[in-house]
């Protein structure tokens, strides 16, 4: 239901690891009204001016602790509070030129009592920080 | 005047949004629920207190000490039960119990008579659940919440056990939400906003407020060519429901807590989809002494275009409230 708020403002960024450009990320706050434990966060789909980079592949960072997509399906514990900014990493060797890009998210979640998992969007145009 | 007994209070449910957005912290929430003199709290851990279920003694200290310090009391803690926690199966029995044990024990901790059971919970929980509430003296309220209703069989069922458990310890606590006798304005207008067919949302509102066939409305608007949002909206409305506030006296023995849902406070302290007029006169030949805790739900349907003014809407649930209870109109 917080689904405008899903892709958080001035946070684009390209992730830079011994000096290389491994990839992008941003920040994202949970769009349920309450935090879930992240075995119940179903990954994130990103798409950047039309390229799609599948939640499998997607790095999610809680208070700095990194999850991937299988280490998140399995912890019990560590939850994404409600309103708490997470970051979301995207693989991408060079990662993002400079400038605004379009971006898209559509954040999975397993929420017990609805019948689907709770698919929801936000898009909105970052420009990357440097 | 009539003498009554019934309290005032919030569910900071109400102010998700400012919370979300960090607008307002948790002490912020408690500070503003004492200046509108509505005292009785009421939380939901897994919105506002990050760390839940693993809290520190110095959270619990610090939660004594606002409580001390904005004069107000904790009444109820909102509980979840995530019963697909584990990906490809449902939590068993002794998962379900553990994890409501633990809600108990933070409702202790935070000094609270009762806690809000997810009407999901089966019957056969409460049950097993009832010695561990009976251990720390909190009542498990299970909470009456649209399309649920008084005699809806699986309520039927919880009515059961409540009544075999002959200690008090489980019991209902209904969401005004079930009362909804005009269909909710801010929620039609949303559909409006996202391209629904201003003829049909006319149809389908008419449906509902007139007690039309509800149930056909999906294929009815479907076959006059709805589109997406059309349906969405015939649906939905099939989700709400328009039970007599009357109903509540029978049940009042096992009543111990009020959700006192609402969409829209309008400036002059009237919420038009629901009669708290018919309500609270229900209460009061019911004999109610429990608490009302406002339970505002409108910033869903308002965020896409408006400012979100948690705090005011409150404020102005709280002024009807206030009025209603002292039978001043």
């Amino acid at each position: 239901m917080f689904d405008k708020y899903l892709i958080c403002e001035d946070s684009l960024r390209n992730v830079v690891e011994d000096g290389i450009v491994i990839g992008f990320e941003l920040e994202v706050r949970i769009t349920s009204y309450r935090g879930l434990a992240l075995s119940m966060v179903e990954g994130f789909d990103v798409t950047v001016d039309g390229e799609s980079f599948p939640r499998e592949a997607n790095i999610f960072l809680v208070r700095g602790r990194p999850f991937n997509f299988t280490e998140m399906e399995t912890e019990y514990e560590v939850r994404w509070e409600m309103g708490e900014k997470a970051i979301l990493r995207v693989p991408k060797a060079g990662g993002l030129p400079a400038g605004p890009h379009k971006i898209g998210v559509v954040e999975y979640l397993r929420i017990s009592y609805a019948p689907v998992i709770s698919e929801a969007a936000d898009n909105k145009l970052l420009e990357l920080l440097t | 005047m009539a003498v009554n007994d019934i309290k005032r209070g919030v569910s900071l449910y109400s102010f998700q949004e400012e919370y979300y957005l960090r607008k307002m912290s948790l002490e912020d929430c408690i500070a503003q629920c004492a200046e509108f003199g509505a005292y009785g709290i009421e939380t939901i851990a897994e919105q506002m207190m990050p760390g839940f279920p693993a809290l520190s003694d110095d959270f619990y200290e610090q939660w004594h000490g606002w409580m001390k310090k904005y004069k107000t009391v904790p009444t109820c803690h909102d509980m979840f039960l995530d019963t697909k926690r584990v990906k490809g199966r449902l939590l068993n029995d002794e998962e379900m119990v553990a994890s409501l044990a633990r809600d108990i024990k933070h409702a202790s901790r935070l000094g609270c008579f009762c806690i809000r059971i997810l009407v999901i919970t089966p019957p056969h929980i409460m049950e097993l659940c009832a010695p561990i509430a009976e251990e720390y003296g909190v009542k498990l309220l299970l909470e009456i919440h649209s399309p649920w209703h008084f005699t809806h069989e699986w309520i039927v069922k919880h009515i059961e056990v409540m009544e075999r458990t002959k200690s008090g310890i489980l019991g209902l606590m209904p969401d005004l939400g079930i009362f909804v006798h005009t269909f909710p304005s801010v929620i039609y207008k949303r559909s409006l906003r996202n391209g629904a067919t201003p003829a049909l949302v006319k149809e389908i509102i008419a449906t509902y407020d007139d007690h039309g066939d509800v149930a056909g409305l999906p294929a009815l608007i479907e076959s006059k060519g709805g589109n997406k949002e059309d349906v969405g909206l015939a649906r939905n409305v099939g989700h709400y429901c328009d039970v007599d506030p009357r109903k509540m006296i029978n049940y009042m023995p096992l009543i111990h807590h009020i959700h006192g849902k609402f969409y829209e406070m309008t400036e002059d302290y009237r919420e038009p989809s629901i009669p708290y007029d018919q309500i609270i006169a229900a209460l009061k030949d019911g004999d109610y002494k429990g608490y009302i805790s406002s339970e505002y739900e409108g910033n869903r349907h308002i965020q896409d275009a408006f400012e979100v003014d948690s705090v005011e809407q409150v404020r102005r649930h709280q002024v009807m409230l206030q009025r209603l209870i002292d039978g001043i109109n």
